[in-house]
């Protein structure tokens, strides 16, 4: 964290060190924004996952879905958007997930949970 | 001479673009968002500005980390709709105004604004979600030109507040400096209050996001105060986009006045709409 910015809690702060951590994970993201790259994702995820040098430990957090985990180990949340929609998880079904709520129980806590 | 007609601050939630192009405009839940720019559109209509200057940031989608501007100016005549991962919404490339750019980037630079000039750009929800809901396109394009400044507002360490206001001042000396008679509005984008990420994920402060509008109005230099740490601990972390709404304050004039205003929360975002006449 930077020295200016204090912890916040249940907050990530997505500053330099964490973006450097996060570089082989926000990489892959990138390239999702081309659809010849998302289709190659899903075609062969672990591939891809190779391709872009990810841990083994990136990679689990990849394979099991785990949002939370992967903003703790750098992802920013507009990378993460794009591996969201690119294994059908919306940012609100991400965002239950993040807060350990079912996705009924996250749209319960909204005021109107209609605008989606 | 070319002057500053408008400004405006407004927030640019991606769920607006999928929502405005299946023509949701009178389902409930997004009625009051769509139905508070309708009056917007009017003034502006009467307004009639050639261009506008939108202040947004990109959401990784044209900008990697691998090469990150602080302040990054469009200095083109077309822009392209970016794919931020979603794929692009089926809206027209966006008209520039690239001899109105270069004069802004001459003018910045020289007041030592060291911005980073981008002769190609595609812009994504950050630009159009805004742009869209005041100046709705039609196949046949833009009812105005455009210049994109797209602001690092996403990987610390972040300009500052105040670095953002002055930014809009000397924007504002810029455009009076420009000898055609350009008739500008500024859009500043983004916020309000929003966390996308962590346990916080979700949350929202009404309260703040008022504040923060009574405060834009009527004591914006002191409202440039205001540090990151405190907007991300009321606001929630992602809420820190809303310095962007002191760039366009910044380029009005002491005597602007607030026109409408208009807030809507109802799923992760505090919508905020506020526009000001400059004479």
């Amino acid at each position: 964290m930077g020295h200016s910015l204090k912890p916040i809690a249940d907050t990530s702060i997505f500053d330099l060190r964490l973006s450097r951590r996060g570089r082989r994970l926000n990489k892959m993201c990138e390239a999702l924004c081309s659809p010849a790259e998302r289709e190659a994702f899903k075609r062969d995820e672990e591939a891809f996952m190779t391709r872009f040098s990810l841990t083994e430990d990136e990679k689990k957090l990849i394979r099991t879905r785990d949002f939370k985990g992967l903003i703790e180990a750098g992802m920013n949340i507009y990378a993460m958007l794009k591996v969201g929609s690119a294994t059908g998880n919306s940012l609100y079904k991400m965002g239950a997930q993040m807060r350990g709520e079912s996705y009924e129980e996250f749209l319960k806590t909204r005021n109107i949970s209609g605008a989606v | 001479m070319a002057r500053i007609v408008g400004g405006i601050g407004l927030s640019h939630v991606p769920s607006v673009g999928p929502a405005y192009d299946r023509g949701k405009q009178q389902d409930p839940a997004w009625k009051p968002l769509f139905d508070a720019y309708i009056p917007v559109r009017d003034w502006l209509a009467k307004l009639k500005p050639d261009v506008a200057i939108v202040v947004y940031n990109d959401h990784v989608a044209d900008f990697p980390f691998a090469r990150y501007p602080t302040f990054a100016l469009g200095a083109a005549d077309s822009y392209a709709i970016a794919d931020e991962g979603f794929g692009t919404r089926p809206l027209p490339e966006v008209s520039g105004d690239a001899d109105f750019s270069i004069h802004l980037c001459e003018k910045l630079i020289q007041d030592e604004f060291d911005l980073t000039v981008c002769q190609e750009m595609g812009v994504e929800h950050g630009f159009l979600v805004p742009m869209n809901l005041c100046f709705p396109s039609t196949t046949s394009g833009w009812p105005v030109k455009s210049v994109p400044l797209q602001v690092n507002v996403v990987q610390h360490p972040l300009p500052t507040a105040r670095r953002c206001y002055k930014l809009g001042q000397a924007i504002r000396r810029a455009v009076e400096n420009y000898s055609s008679d350009l008739k500008v509005v500024i859009l500043g984008t983004g916020g309000m209050s929003h966390q996308l990420q962590g346990k916080r994920f979700g949350f929202m402060n009404e309260k703040f996001d008022q504040w923060f509008m009574d405060q834009l109005e009527k004591n914006p230099d002191g409202l440039a105060e205001i540090s990151h740490q405190k907007i991300m601990e009321d606001a929630g972390a992602e809420a820190v986009e809303l310095i962007m709404w002191l760039t366009m304050r910044g380029a009005l004039s002491e005597k602007a006045k607030r026109v409408h205003r208009h807030y809507y929360a109802p799923m992760t975002t505090g919508m905020g709409l506020i526009t000001f006449e400059d004479s």
